[in-house]
């Protein structure tokens, strides 16, 4: 692989760039792999480098129907936190925010994780109650969070009004050490060191069809042609329920619509991430100086992307109130996404009734922060059958009611 | 130099001039001139600087599409950042700050940046700041950050005001161009509803400055005929100043006004933000042009040829002396042409056609203009500004053939129609190789809930240059819309109009075509982004190759003009470097907006007071006066406690609760949900609904209750009482009602349609009081009116009746543990309730309470409280209430979720008292340890506490909480570890902390 540093951007200066080559390959598909890994989001990538890194198991496709990193993982807001109050989530979602801290090195790719520190504000005594909470149970989970004043807050974010007519901000659960990163980022840097361990990452091919004799998968059938495999993982997000349907069994899953905005870039107004859940929205400004935007989701299912401009409105709304001083930034662009969400608001990673096929999905509005994390666990679990973290999200606990539900302290878990 | 002419400007009125300041500086303009053309006449045009390298940028555009001249507008709680100036009207006493710039616009220290361009290109930041680690987060992105970004943020609250209007609409027609007008005016005839809108102050669009002749007439003359006979028309609605901003589905489309825009210190909102609902939408949006890409092609001094144009025939502006035009279309003469009228020199036409062009060629060689075909522009040179450009032929390499001193440069890439609303909703889009565009794919329109389209593009928007092709095309549109809505339109004769005879674009994307990578770093395609050709070739040559990849990486197309000039460009580079057809890359998808629009106008009107509606009890001014601390309580504000002159918090609350156990205390229990729910089926209905077998409940009486989710979880809990065989009224949690209700109605529509039952949310019917403490009886006694002694109402019954001659009904429960009634009385005879139950305890020392000691009252006798005690994951037999859970029925919502095995498990965390050794308060929320740690490191855990308080009735700090096995675990000792470090100790008891055995409320 060519790495990357400064040095070797100046080198190519020198010959006008021609040097670069590409960050990853576009293969033709192969007849058969030992392990396909279905959907070339953050979650695949990661699961596919995971698997190569730490088990040396390299003869893998990653099989994207469009390009990569262009479902969800290239739409979100990009809030990378662990002040989980359940203890598996807290579990995955720290390992994903310390694997965040050193990402840019380890796969050389700068992926921009920025540990600005997250402030969920506290806007009724019942929500300053749950964070306190959550402050208890993240100390002995290992998570540093802290329950702080209202004056702490305005501080860390001097354009938010405390004293909103409507809900008085009371205090704040900070986490300092999370954050945000690029989520371009993130795909593109984990499908050129993907593609650096031999691993044939294949766009523009969809997955229609998952084979299987005597209950074990043995492949998949693609625009592209058929492919064997003797693993299978489904990374799909909002498409889980369809592949899952393929394979022939049923999710708790409903897809529906979340969407975010980004205001016009300006010059630095505020340092940290805030999340105003009673009121349903968030904000935070990238490094280019847009205000980064993002609320509730939609109330019915549907796979268009695009989701209904009166939850932008409620959105926009909320943060007037929280951040006066945005009425007169302009709205540059909205989108959505299609977001997986399981009954508890907690994802599942997990086997399925098919033999050898694994299946990672359910993050809904929040899995980005998962990223790595969650590759770890898919990984672990596809190559050795178990893994510690994956242990609580099993299909089956809707089955048995093991619920994790996370509802519990926050309303919204972006 | 950049001036005024002496004469012309269609739009201007030369009689008003009007003052304004950029950067402190003033200038004057006249009436009608844009901020734009205004600092164009008065020879300012250097107006911004780009994003990454801090390059010197002049305006380019005369429109919406302006990347460039972005200006931070007006001062304090008034000022906005980005704002463009060729769409801002000039008004007297305008004031502007130019952006992005340090220490100010001439000389930029963040220019510097600029020299190291090479090596900054596409993406560089993915491939560095790697090193040290902790960099990026304190050297790195601070600088980044601080470099990046546009203008400067509004430090104050805003000032204006915003609303929302709804609409409902046969048409909307996007767009006040040709095409829109005779578009409304045949839609119009045909009798539908029309809503037109233009988004600048005129109608008309390009055709008066492109010299459309239409029915014989001037296109102005023309246009001011259509006007007014659509004003004439009582079902065509027209807004200037107004964009539409967004196509959703099912005909939903946002339409964004600038209502005050344009004056200084105007009354009334600011922006207006339509929310239409449209049986069609028809986009008549026009074409914007595309640049070049030459060399130097970012130089100020280098412009659109039809906003060169713009501001000759509108403002009476020329943005230069010598202007060169480059081009490879016909349009490109019209410009030369118009300078040259205006008497200003235009030293050469450089057409990279080999065969230059039609009948406007003709006639500006008939004029004496020099006309160059096959050749192209090879470089500028300049600093800040152009001074002359070096020819070369456009096949070749880029030897220079020629050197044209000219201080502007107007360039036309060709005309790409606007078809952003087309696309918001999933339009799709074909390529037309022979005019070199993307126009609407007419068979795949965005669809309705129907499967037929719903979206309609006409005239330039649809791929149509030519006038009379253009107003051709709106009568179709008008007729396929009106057809699509059931009616029918009288056929009217085509318009007729004047048609030059023209000759072919040619498709070019760069000049010269092969373009070495040394001009091909120096071509740039996105303005503001600093995005040239050789990053994208980049983006291509290092694998990203989707649209959306080489975007991304790129940033191309991402400013706040969001690639208006920069896409088609952009994909015909990749396409190119990728040896792929254009259509075969594919386009981008838009995205809502299609101008940038406030968020102010996104929030309306619901601002401060109206965010959300506040709700009220009927007491509300009471303890208003009374001087309570209120708390909000689901959209409730509830009194938190009513302290006394001089008295903490902390102090009134423990008075409250002691008020309560030694005399008699009031609480304003208004906001408690009350559903009736009625009819035949209204038993079996409630038995479903609740855990508890209430259908047995005797009229007259009451009963607690529980409510579970689907899944078993305790979701909410009251008392119930049966108030005739079909009628029961449910008591809910104040934060419960809502959703209660939702909850009810849902099980009602969706399951049991058949049965036989109503319910209705009764609220805010009600004011709700109870009077509790052992003293309770006495006050209401004293107030008189009624028999509420223990024979005539037990505990648990209730009972109509008046008392202070208000008629009421009566409740003997108790969240106290005291003697207690609960009284609701219509919602507007509380306050005379209220009033006459403080008189009439007065000797009792009768108090309100509020929450807070609600609160504790009921945790001191091991009550638990909705969202204490539970939390979405726990079940009534965590809680001890498998007494409230019927063995008699067969079925309950939520039954057969607690059959699961996780929910049925025997070593559930159970609720249990704890009391600290030391008699402190536990920590809110703290968690009780136990050894050792799990296979994820976490250090395992026990229990947790749910509810802690200082009871002063025992003198000490109790709590409840949640343990595993907690209640064969009493007298055990537990360590809950603070987040201060400080670990508490605690021992196991009976919840019931307080009068375990119920004698003080059954008196
Ligand atoms: C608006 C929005 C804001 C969000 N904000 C945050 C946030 O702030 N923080 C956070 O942590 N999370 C956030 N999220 C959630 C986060 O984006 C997702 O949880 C996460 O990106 C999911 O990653 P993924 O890899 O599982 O899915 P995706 O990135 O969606 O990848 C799934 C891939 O599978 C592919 N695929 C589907 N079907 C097939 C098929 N048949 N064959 C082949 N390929 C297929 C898709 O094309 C797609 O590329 C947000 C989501 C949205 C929509």
């Amino acid at each position: 692989m060519q790495r990357y540093s400064a040095f070797a951007i100046a080198r190519e200066a020198l010959r006008h760039h021609t040097g670069w080559q590409r960050a990853w390959r576009s293969p033709e598909p192969k007849r058969r792999y030992d392990t396909i890994i279905i959907g070339a989001g953050g979650h695949g990538l990661a699961t596919a480098y995971w698997l190569g890194k730490l088990y040396g198991i390299r003869d893998v496709a990653v099989i994207e129907k469009g390009w990569l990193g262009g479902g969800n993982t290239g739409r979100n807001t990009t809030i990378i936190r662990s002040n989980y109050l359940q203890d598996p989530s807290a579990a995955i979602y720290e390992k994903s925010r310390s694997l965040y801290e050193t990402m840019s090195q380890d796969i050389n790719y700068n992926v921009m994780f920025s540990p600005r520190g997250v402030l969920m504000l506290a806007q009724t005594e019942a929500e300053a109650r749950g964070y306190r909470r959550t402050a208890h149970a993240n100390a002995l989970q290992g998570v540093e969070t802290q329950f702080v004043s209202s004056w702490r807050v305005k501080q860390l974010c001097p354009i938010i009004s405390l004293e909103g007519p409507r809900y008085p901000v009371l205090g704040a659960l900070w986490q300092p050490r999370a954050g945000t990163a690029r989520h371009d980022a993130v795909a593109w840097g984990y499908a050129r060191a993907c593609s650096d361990m031999g691993m044939d990452i294949i766009q523009k091919c969809e997955v229609t069809g998952i084979r299987s004799e005597g209950g074990q998968v043995t492949g998949v059938s693609t625009t592209r042609g058929e492919i064997e495999c003797d693993r299978l993982g489904i990374v799909v997000a909002g498409h889980s329920g369809a592949l899952a349907d393929m394979a022939g069994f049923r999710l708790p899953i409903e897809s529906v619509a979340l969407q975010a905005l980004v205001s016009e870039p300006i010059k630095p107004a505020m340092d940290v991430v805030v999340m105003a859940n009673t009121v349903h929205g968030y904000m935070s400004q990238s490094d280019k100086g847009e205000m980064v935007i993002g609320g509730g989701a939609d109330g019915y299912n549907n796979y268009t992307q695009r989701g209904s401009f009166h939850h932008i409105e409620e959105t926009v709304r909320a943060l007037v109130e929280t951040f006066p001083m945005i009425s007169r930034l302009k709205m540059l662009r909205q989108w959505g996404g299609i977001v997986d969400m399981t009954g508890d608001r907690s994802p599942i990673i997990s086997k399925t009734p098919l033999g050898n096929c694994f299946i990672n999905c359910g993050w809904g509005t929040g899995g980005f922060k998962a990223v790595p994390g969650s590759g770890w666990a898919m990984a672990e679990l596809m190559a050795k059958g178990q893994s510690p973290l994956a242990e609580a999200f099993t299909l089956d606990r809707f089955r048995e009611g093991r619920f994790i539900d996370e509802s519990v302290a926050a309303g919204v878990a972006h | 130099m950049s001036r005024r002419l002496s004469q012309g400007g269609r739009l201007i009125d030369r009689s008003r001039t009007f003052h304004f300041t950029v950067d402190g500086r003033r200038y004057g303009g006249f009436a009608g001139d844009t901020l734009a053309s205004a600092l164009l006449a008065s020879n300012r045009t250097l107006m911004g600087r780009s994003f990454k390298y801090h390059r010197p940028r002049g305006v380019v555009s005369s429109g919406a599409e302006e990347p460039n001249a972005l200006f931070g507008l007006g001062t304090g709680d008034r000022f906005e950042p980005n704002q463009r100036a060729t769409m801002t009207e000039l008004y007297p006493d305008l004031t502007a700050l130019s952006q992005n710039r340090w220490p100010n616009l001439e000389q930029d220290l963040g220019g510097l940046i600029s020299r190291a361009a090479r090596v900054l290109p596409a993406g560089f930041y993915y491939k560095t700041f790697l090193r040290p680690r902790v960099f990026w987060k304190h050297v790195y992105e601070p600088v980044i950050r601080a470099l990046a970004g546009l203008g400067h943020a509004p430090a104050e609250k805003d000032a204006d005001r915003y609303e929302h209007f709804n609409v409902t609409v046969d048409v909307l027609i996007v767009g006040g161009g040709v095409a829109g007008l005779q578009a409304a005016r045949r839609a119009g005839a045909a009798g539908l509803r029309v809503l037109l809108v233009e988004q600048t102050a005129q109608w008309g669009g390009r055709a008066p400055v492109d010299g459309a002749v239409i029915e014989g007439k001037p296109a102005d003359a023309w246009i001011t005929g259509v006007l007014s006979e659509l004003q004439s028309m009582p079902n065509v609605h027209m807004r200037p100043r107004t964009m539409g901003a967004g196509v959703y589905d099912h005909g939903y489309a946002l339409v964004y006004e600038r209502v005050t825009d344009h004056v200084s210190g105007a009354q009334g909102p600011r922006h207006r933000l339509w929310r239409v609902r449209a049986g069609r939408i028809l986009t008549t949006t026009g074409a914007l042009e595309r640049p070049l890409s030459f060399a130097g092609n970012d130089l100020p001094g280098v412009m659109l040829a039809g906003a060169v144009r713009d501001y000759v025939v509108n403002h009476a502006v020329t943005p230069g002396e010598r202007v060169l035009v480059v081009t490879n279309n016909d349009d490109a003469y019209r410009t030369a042409l118009a300078l040259s009228e205006a008497g200003v020199t235009v030293p050469a036409i450089v057409d990279a056609r080999p065969g230059g062009g039609g009948a406007l060629a003709e006639a500006a060689r008939s004029a004496g203009l020099r006309v160059l075909t096959g050749t192209a522009i090879a470089g500028l040179s300049g600093k800040r500004h152009v001074t002359g450009a070096a020819l070369c032929l456009q096949d070749g390499t880029g030897e220079v053939t020629e050197q044209i001193a000219c201080d502007t440069v107007a360039m036309s890439g060709g005309w790409s129609p606007v078809v952003h609303l087309w696309s918001h909703c999933g339009g799709k889009l074909t390529w037309d190789v022979d005019e070199v565009m993307f126009r609407p794919d007419p068979n795949r329109p965005p669809t309705g809930a129907d499967g037929r389209g719903f979206v309609e593009a006409a005239g330039a928007a649809n791929g149509y240059l030519a006038t009379a092709d253009i107003l051709g095309d709106a009568d179709r549109a008008a007729r396929a819309v009106t057809e699509a809505l059931g009616r029918s339109l009288d056929d009217a004769p085509a318009l007729q109009a004047e048609r030059e005879e023209t000759a072919p674009i040619r498709a070019v994307w760069t000049m010269p075509e092969k373009a070495p990578v040394k001009l091909r770093e120096k071509m740039w395609l996105d303005y503001q982004n600093d995005v040239k050709v050789s990053d994208v070739a980049l983006a291509a040559q290092e694998g990203f190759e989707s649209v959306e990849h080489a975007k991304r990486y790129t940033t191309l197309g991402m400013a706040t003009d969001q690639g208006k000039l920069s896409n088609i460009n952009g994909l015909a580079i990749l396409a190119d470097t990728l040896g792929a057809e254009i259509p075969a890359v594919g386009t981008t998808t838009f995205r809502p907006p299609y101008t940038p629009i406030s968020i102010g106008s996104v929030a309306g009107e619901a601002r401060g007071d109206l965010f959300q509606p506040i709700r009220r009890t009927p007491l509300h001014h009471l303890h208003e006066a009374a001087g309570a601390v209120f708390e909000p309580v689901g959209h409730w504000r509830r009194p938190y406690v009513f302290p006394r002159d001089g008295e903490t918090v902390a102090q009134a609350v423990e008075r409250e609760i002691l008020t309560v156990r030694h005399k008699v205390g009031l609480l304003d229990a208004s906001t408690l949900g009350k559903i009736i729910v009625k009819g035949p089926d209204a038993g079996r209905f409630v038995d479903m609904i609740y855990t508890n077998k209430m259908s047995t409940l005797k009229v007259g009486r009451c009963r607690y209750g529980l409510m579970c989710s689907e899944n078993g979880f305790l979701m909410d809990d009251g008392v119930v009482a049966r108030l005739d065989e079909q009628t029961f009224l449910c008591h809910t949690t104040s934060g419960g009602a809502d959703h209660i209700h939702a909850h009810m109605e849902d099980w009602l529509q969706t399951e049991w349609w058949d049965w036989q039952v109503y319910v209705a949310n009764v609220t805010e019917q009600y004011a709700q009081i109870a009077v509790a403490g052992p003293k309770a009886r006495e006050v209401l006694e004293t107030v008189g009116g009624m028999d509420v002694s223990k024979d005539a109402m037990a505990f648990m019954d209730w009972a109509d009746g008046a008392l202070a001659g208000i008629p009421v009904r009566v409740f003997r429960i108790s969240f106290s543990g005291e003697l207690s009634y609960e009284i609701a009385v219509p919602a507007s005879r509380g306050e005379a309730l209220w009033q006459a139950l403080r008189s009439a305890g007065e000797t009792h020392g009768i108090a309100p309470y509020g929450t807070e000691a609600l609160h504790v009252l009921r945790a001191e006798k091991g009550l638990i409280m909705i969202g204490d005690e539970t939390d979405g994951t726990v079940v009534p037999q965590d809680l001890g209430l498998d007494w409230a859970i019927s063995k008699k029925k067969d079925d309950f919502i939520g039954m057969r979720g607690q059959q699961r095995r996780e929910l049925s498990r025997p070593d559930r965390w159970k609720l249990v008292g704890l009391e600290t050794l030391s008699g402190g308060v536990l920590p809110d929320g703290a968690y009780a340890v136990e050894e050792g740690r799990n296979a994820n490191g976490q250090r395992n855990v026990q229990g947790r506490v749910t509810s802690t308080y200082r009871s002063p009735t025992l003198g000490r700090g109790i709590a409840m909480g949640l343990v595993r096995n907690g209640p064969d675990r009493m007298g055990e000792v537990l360590d809950f570890p603070g987040t201060d470090g400080v670990v508490h100790r605690a021992r196991i008891v009976s919840p019931a902390f307080y009068d375990p055995e119920g004698e003080r409320q059954n008196v």
